[in-house]
């Protein structure tokens, strides 16, 4: 396999929340361009390895992390990596939507306002907003109510909302946790399908507990539990034949 | 046997319903008794004929003479200048320090130390107001004479730094609040973005905290306008409009003139009047405009953290 098709590498990572190890020996590669789905029981450190993706783990004082983790092959651990520049390339969709309480038009160039070092020029915000927004199928229902407080929307235009507002950055990973726990069927089909549009120029690392949208919406996929990674396999394999009994267990819905 | 026992229970228990419902309702008979006895004291002087008293020249009038025995005024607009003037002095001074302390103690600082600045603050409130006066007299009086070589150092900047540091607790810790109550997803949203952290504060954190840290700057107001004794040794207790020279142009240094405030005038004169004269009415008058001056402001306050929990 060619170096420069994996996105993100860990090497051993292990990670405590005070003396607790949530993630042990994590070791991974997931591909470039494609949706990796990350499945498991409730508990089992989805979240946690998403977060440590994008370093938000951090802001708790009490979590400690060893091991190696490789974005687009730069160890982000370096300390010449800034975070700022870190989390700019790798956007984060959360469980909740949570769109700032500010304008639909400022959340999407809320990222474009913190990161330019000159005031940026209101052309620009404009057309970033209408080529973010039509991304995700949003730019018609909103394109006249711009100005509507975000946290006001529906929850789908709202999680589509938070995963336009990545888009201006230009990331080159999105990560999801769990991005449409909080919809309704619908929705749900909507989000995917703007995965799927998504897929190709984004590396997609997807938390879902929904077996069926691991199925339909991944290319690949890792079953982890108790903070181990169990399978690791093109989603397709690993649902006909996991190759680990407990992965077998869990498909089958036997816990979790 | 069983019968009376139960009588005896819901006996017991009605007593003690009663007694619940009358400690709730104590506090609204408090404070009505009290605004009662202030305007039943305060008001009969407006309606009163044959005295040197009016209301026009009680707002308007500068003079405040009220123990002069060929002809008494009662203006209290030197007073009313002098409260507003050392009460927005105070919030110019207390607010960036009590925002700043706000933010800090809630976003970048954690564990122990937060919880003994947190200590450490709340200690500032419970200092007696009589001691922050002496603070004023005698630690502040002689810094502002040396740092702006004035002659004296009583006066409306002396007054306002002292209601300045005794305002900033209930600020800090209702802002403090303010700033809790914002959720957490809107941090995590700023910084997955790549926010910084000051990027967060001021262009998350604050604005979704505004209606809270509003209400915060307010109840430190009405902790200011109503604060007694600090002033009262601090500001020299003259009564005169600092901005104004005698030849009528603007003082720039007015923040060194003496002033007095209406809670200081009755602080120092009503012990001295008798009950029942025009002298001692007045007083009450400026304590009926004390009360609704920090009513409207608690109000306001109240509706403006309404407001919050609304939005939710
Ligand atoms: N901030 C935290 N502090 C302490 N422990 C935590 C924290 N976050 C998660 N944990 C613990 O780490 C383990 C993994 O949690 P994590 O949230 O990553 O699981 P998950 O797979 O995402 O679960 P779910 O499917 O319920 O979202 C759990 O046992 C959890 O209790
Ligand atoms: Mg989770």
């Amino acid at each position: 396999m060619n170096e420069r098709d994996n996105s993100i590498t860990t090497r051993d990572l292990c990670l405590w929340y005070g003396k607790f190890q949530a993630l042990i020996n994590v070791t991974i590669n997931i591909r470039h361009g494609l949706i990796t789905s990350l499945i498991g029981p409730s508990g089992c450190g989805k979240t946690t390895l998403l977060r440590c993706f994008n370093r938000i783990n951090e802001r708790y004082g009490y979590v400690t992390t060893t091991g190696e983790i490789k974005l687009l092959n730069k160890n982000i651990y370096d300390p010449d990596v800034s975070l700022i520049e870190l989390r700019k390339s790798v956007g984060m969709v959360f469980q909740r939507p949570n769109p700032l309480p500010i304008s639909v038009y400022e959340n999407v160039v809320f990222g474009l306002r913190i990161h330019s070092d000159r005031k940026p020029a209101r052309s620009e915000l404009d057309d970033a907003v209408e080529k973010a927004l039509t991304e995700v199928g949003l730019w018609n229902d909103l394109r006249d109510r711009l100005d509507t407080k975000a946290t006001n929307l529906q929850l789908e235009q709202q999680q589509k909302l938070c995963i336009a507002r990545l888009l201006p950055l230009k990331p080159e990973i999105i990560l999801m946790d769990e991005p449409c726990s909080a919809l309704d069927v619908e929705a749900t089909r909507a989000i995917e399908e703007l995965m799927l549009s998504l897929k190709g120029r984004y590396s997609i690392v997807i938390v879902t507990h929904n077996m069926a949208q691991a199925r339909r919406a991944s290319d690949e996929c890792i079953f982890m539990l108790l903070g181990e990674i169990i399978e690791h396999a093109r989603t397709a394999d690993l649902f006909l034949n996991p190759k680990n009994p407990k992965t077998a267990e869990y498909i089958e819905g036997r816990y979790g | 046997m069983i019968s009376r026992r139960r009588r005896y229970e819901i006996l017991s228990e009605r007593s003690i319903e009663t007694l619940i419902y009358l400690c709730g309702i104590s506090a609204i008979i408090f404070v009505f008794g009290i605004c009662f006895f202030v305007f039943r004291e305060g008001l009969p002087l407006v309606f009163k004929e044959d005295t040197n008293f009016s209301l026009g020249k009680f707002f308007f009038s500068t003079e405040w003479f009220p123990t002069s025995m060929a002809n008494k005024r009662y203006g209290a607009l030197a007073l009313i200048v002098g409260t507003l003037t050392v009460t927005i002095l105070a919030m110019v001074i207390a607010v960036p320090f009590a925002l700043g302390a706000t933010v800090f103690l809630s976003e970048f600082c954690g564990g122990k130390f937060r919880e003994t600045l947190k200590i450490v603050i709340e200690l500032l409130a419970a200092i007696p107001s009589i001691v922050w006066g002496f603070i004023g007299l005698t630690v502040i009086n002689p810094l502002i004479i040396q740092v702006f070589h004035v002659p004296v150092g009583l006066n409306a900047l002396n007054g306002a730094v002292i209601l300045a540091l005794m305002a900033m607790p209930i600020m800090v810790s209702i802002g403090e609040d303010a700033l809790k109550a914002v959720p957490d997803s809107y941090r995590e949203a700023a910084l997955a973005l790549g926010a910084t952290r000051w990027q967060m504060v001021f262009r998350v954190l604050l604005p979704a905290a505004k209606n809270g840290l509003l209400a915060a700057v307010l109840l430190g107001v009405g902790r200011a306008v109503g604060e007694t004794m600090g002033v009262l040794m601090a500001t020299g207790h003259a009564v005169n409009i600092p901005f104004f020279r005698d030849d009528g142009s603007f003082n720039w240094g007015w923040m060194f003139e003496s002033v007095r405030t209406l809670t200081a005038t009755i602080a120092a004169e009503l012990g001295e009047t008798s009950q029942g004269s025009d002298h001692y009415r007045v007083l009450f008058l400026i304590g009926v405009l004390l009360l609704s001056i920090t009513f409207v402001i608690n109000l306001t306050a109240d509706l403006v953290v309404k407001g919050i929990r609304k939005q939710k």
